[in-house]
């Protein structure tokens, strides 16, 4: 029998086997940001340890950066002795860092493709859920805990537990308006946020292969909040295009032998998975949520859900609790939901074409006068520059957007941009928990042209009507 | 960390699915770069009516009643009965942090998200999973009686209800071994040190452009 995509990955970075069935996996790629690694290089410390290969590991501060004045440098201390720390701890153990005055810094989750730190068939790990981003490149890319930062770092390897392999297809051409962002909203809403619990899931189908990279990071993004280990893409034309000529990819005769190992990374036709899910891409419209779980969602043509729709008791008291929490009333069309705030950014919706797909709905556009604030913030140092050479950063300033620095941001508001409570927004972004965005905040995740238009709107509009 | 063996204690209901690692710790409190002292602020937008920053004394803060950590009756609380996908979201591990900060040393579930589950095993709490319909009886028990106790049996796999009823939950056995004796996993895996270089050594050959 055939070997699914996750199989062949992972059966390449077997270290050993144990008895009781858990594996040795060897890990090629380590990226390093801020908040979960000081505990890590400390335990290190402690213990006496040296990073086992130094050379795998990249890191970057992208959690608490400031994105205004930042040459004036971190106002908050904590937030500031937390990024010297990593810059402490770079140095210490001779680990590569994209520091805050690096144009290359940004997002860790957009800095390691972007410069070819991942590549197909790896494995790639970091202490941050959204790991799963990277397994757009066929890679096998999984969050993983500040413990096991610190056993990656001393070991280059991770004890694991095989997950069992789901594939998620989806058929038909994607719809004009209907995004990789939307097409994760979409099946999450469908499996739930606990529906890929245990499995590495496979993303596959006509739809799926018309995406960029940038569209399939996003969806592969977001393979954690349907609870998933990894969520992958096979190789094509799209991902080798996109990888070669970056910094660290390789060139050459080295190239040349990569390509050919790359262009088997793929499930073999009769390969089989322990879970299949099919959807038509035909059935997908721009996606809102309108609750405090990224499961609770519905196309922008549809309307918050009624209480009575629940499938259990269980399900009906998390539905209440969340229209308390987002000040919602049951059955309200979505286009009535007017936003204080507007954010565009995050390791979901960061990069270029995230960007471009704004800017196309902001140009010549002003944003709404009942919207308080509309930020703009680029995934990446190299991400912005770029943005500023196609000239984005000028439609989005003429519109009444902020232009701001790489970094996370308003995603999760660590930093000084986040949410008053009770405030509402359309958010680029991948989780809408409660306080997520800032205490007592309202976030509805959408693509960045939803965002942009319910920016420019108030409130949310449907991107395919404009 | 600290070994699990057994455990018998007064357990808290935490009548919510899907919580998920922001609510358990919020954002706030992640600039720290220690591993103790998150105890105070576990479920901290739950707990507290004002808004919590990192060095708060919160002995001085005002207090959400109704929620069920700050009930009188669990007070004292060492296990944590929840519903399911719990630890759901951001791979944080101060979450685990947090929960043994506070005092708890088993959290009992239908399910739970796979990172968070891994991470409580890295500090010495058991994740345990019961079915959900045994997770609902649990619940039904705990707020009728007060001074719940479950008897938690890590060695023989089993949870304990005061009226004797036992049910068996699994686990994986590498992590059993580890929580029974407190082992440090990084240690381990050095003993194996050759292999990891003999692997390495083909992986230069196979795929040369990884750098290894
Ligand atoms: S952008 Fe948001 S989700 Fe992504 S790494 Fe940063 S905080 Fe996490």
């Amino acid at each position: 029998m055939g070997k699914t995509l996750f199989d062949k990955v992972w059966d390449q970075h077997v270290v050993m086997e144990n008895e009781d069935g858990s594996t040795l996996l060897y890990i090629d790629r380590h990226l390093i940001h801020e908040v979960t690694s000081p505990q890590a290089f400390e335990g290190l410390r402690l213990a006496g340890r040296k990073p086992w290969r130094p050379s795998a590991a990249v890191a970057t501060p992208d959690h608490n950066v400031p994105t205004m004045d930042r040459e004036r440098g971190i106002d908050d201390p904590v937030s500031r002795a937390q990024v010297e720390a990593l810059d402490a701890n770079c140095r210490e153990f001779g680990i590569t860092e994209f520091g805050m005055d690096d144009i290359r810094q940004g997002i860790v989750h957009v800095v390691g493709p972007e410069q070819g730190l991942t590549l197909p068939g790896m494995t790639v790990v970091c202490g941050d859920s959204h790991t799963s981003t990277h397994g757009a490149f066929a890679s096998i890319a999984m969050g993983i805990g500040t413990s096991e930062v610190e056993h990656v770092l001393a070991t280059q390897c991770l004890i694991q537990k095989k997950p069992k392999r789901m594939r998620i297809t989806v058929e038909g051409p994607l719809p004009a308006g209907v995004t990789g962002k939307d097409v994760a909203l979409y099946i999450i809403g469908r499996i739930g946020t606990a529906g890929g619990t245990g499995h590495a899931i496979e993303y596959a189908g006509q739809a799926v292969r018309e995406l960029s990279m940038e569209g399939r990071m996003s969806l592969c993004n977001m393979s954690i909040e349907a609870g998933a280990r990894c969520g992958m893409v096979a190789v094509d034309e799209v991902t080798l295009e996109y990888v070669k000529g970056r910094p660290y990819a390789p060139r050459g005769e080295l190239w040349e032998r990569a390509e050919a190992a790359w262009r088997e990374l793929h499930s073999d036709d009769d390969a089989a998975f322990d879970v299949e899910h099919v959807f038509e891409a035909a059935d997908i419209a721009p996606q809102v949520s309108w609750g405090t779980s990224p499961e609770m969602v519905v196309p922008v043509t549809g309307r918050v859900p009624r209480l009575a729709e629940a499938r259990d008791a269980v399900q009906r008291e998390s539905w209440r609790r969340a229209l308390e929490y987002m000040g919602l009333r049951e059955g309200t069309p979505i286009t009535d939901i007017a936003v204080d705030k507007v954010f565009i950014g995050s390791c979901t919706n960061g990069r270029i074409e995230d960007l471009r797909a704004a800017a196309e709905i902001a140009r010549g556009r002003k944003v709404a006068a009942s919207v308080k604030q509309a930020l703009v913030v680029p995934g990446s140092g190299l991400v912005r520059k770029q943005a500023e050479d196609e000239g984005l950063d000028v439609i989005f300033r003429e519109a009444g957007f902020e232009w701001r620095e790489p970094g996370c941001s308003m995603c999760l508001a660590m930093n000084a941009d986040r949410l008053e409570p009770g405030e509402r927004c359309a958010s680029t972004s991948n989780r809408n928990f409660e306080g997520r965005q800032g205490m007592g905040g309202r976030t509805h995740l959408v693509s960045p042209a939803m965002a942009a238009a319910a920016a420019i709107a108030g409130h949310f509009v449907d991107v395919r009507a404009l | 960390m600290d070994a699990f063996t057994r455990l018998k204690g007064l357990v808290v209901p935490l009548d919510r699915a899907n919580v998920d690692t922001d609510a358990i710790i919020p954002k706030q409190f992640l600039k720290s770069i220690k591993r103790t002292g998150y105890g105070p602020y576990l479920f901290d937008e739950w707990r507290y009516a004002d808004r919590g920053e990192p060095g708060m004394d919160c002995s001085q803060r005002p207090l959400r009643e109704d929620f069920v950590l700050n009930q009188p009756r669990y007070q004292g609380a060492s296990i944590l009965l929840a519903r399911e996908n719990f630890g759901c979201g951001s791979s944080r591990e101060h979450a685990p942090w947090a929960l043994l900060d506070y005092g708890f040393r088993c959290i009992i579930a239908p399910s739970f998200a796979d990172i968070f589950y891994n991470n409580c095993f890295k500090n010495g709490i058991l994740p345990v999973v019961l079915d959900a319909g045994i997770v609902d009886r649990l619940f039904a028990e705990c707020e009728a009686t007060p001074g719940y106790e479950l008897d938690v049996d890590l060695a023989a796999q089993t949870v304990t209800t005061p009226t004797g009823d036992a049910f068996p939950f699994e686990v994986d056995a590498f992590r059993k071994h580890c929580l029974l004796h407190g082992l440090d996993d990084i240690g381990l895996t050095l003993t194996h040190a050759d292999v990891i270089r003999a692997y390495e050594a083909r992986r230069r050959k196979e795929a040369p452009w990884l750098g290894i």
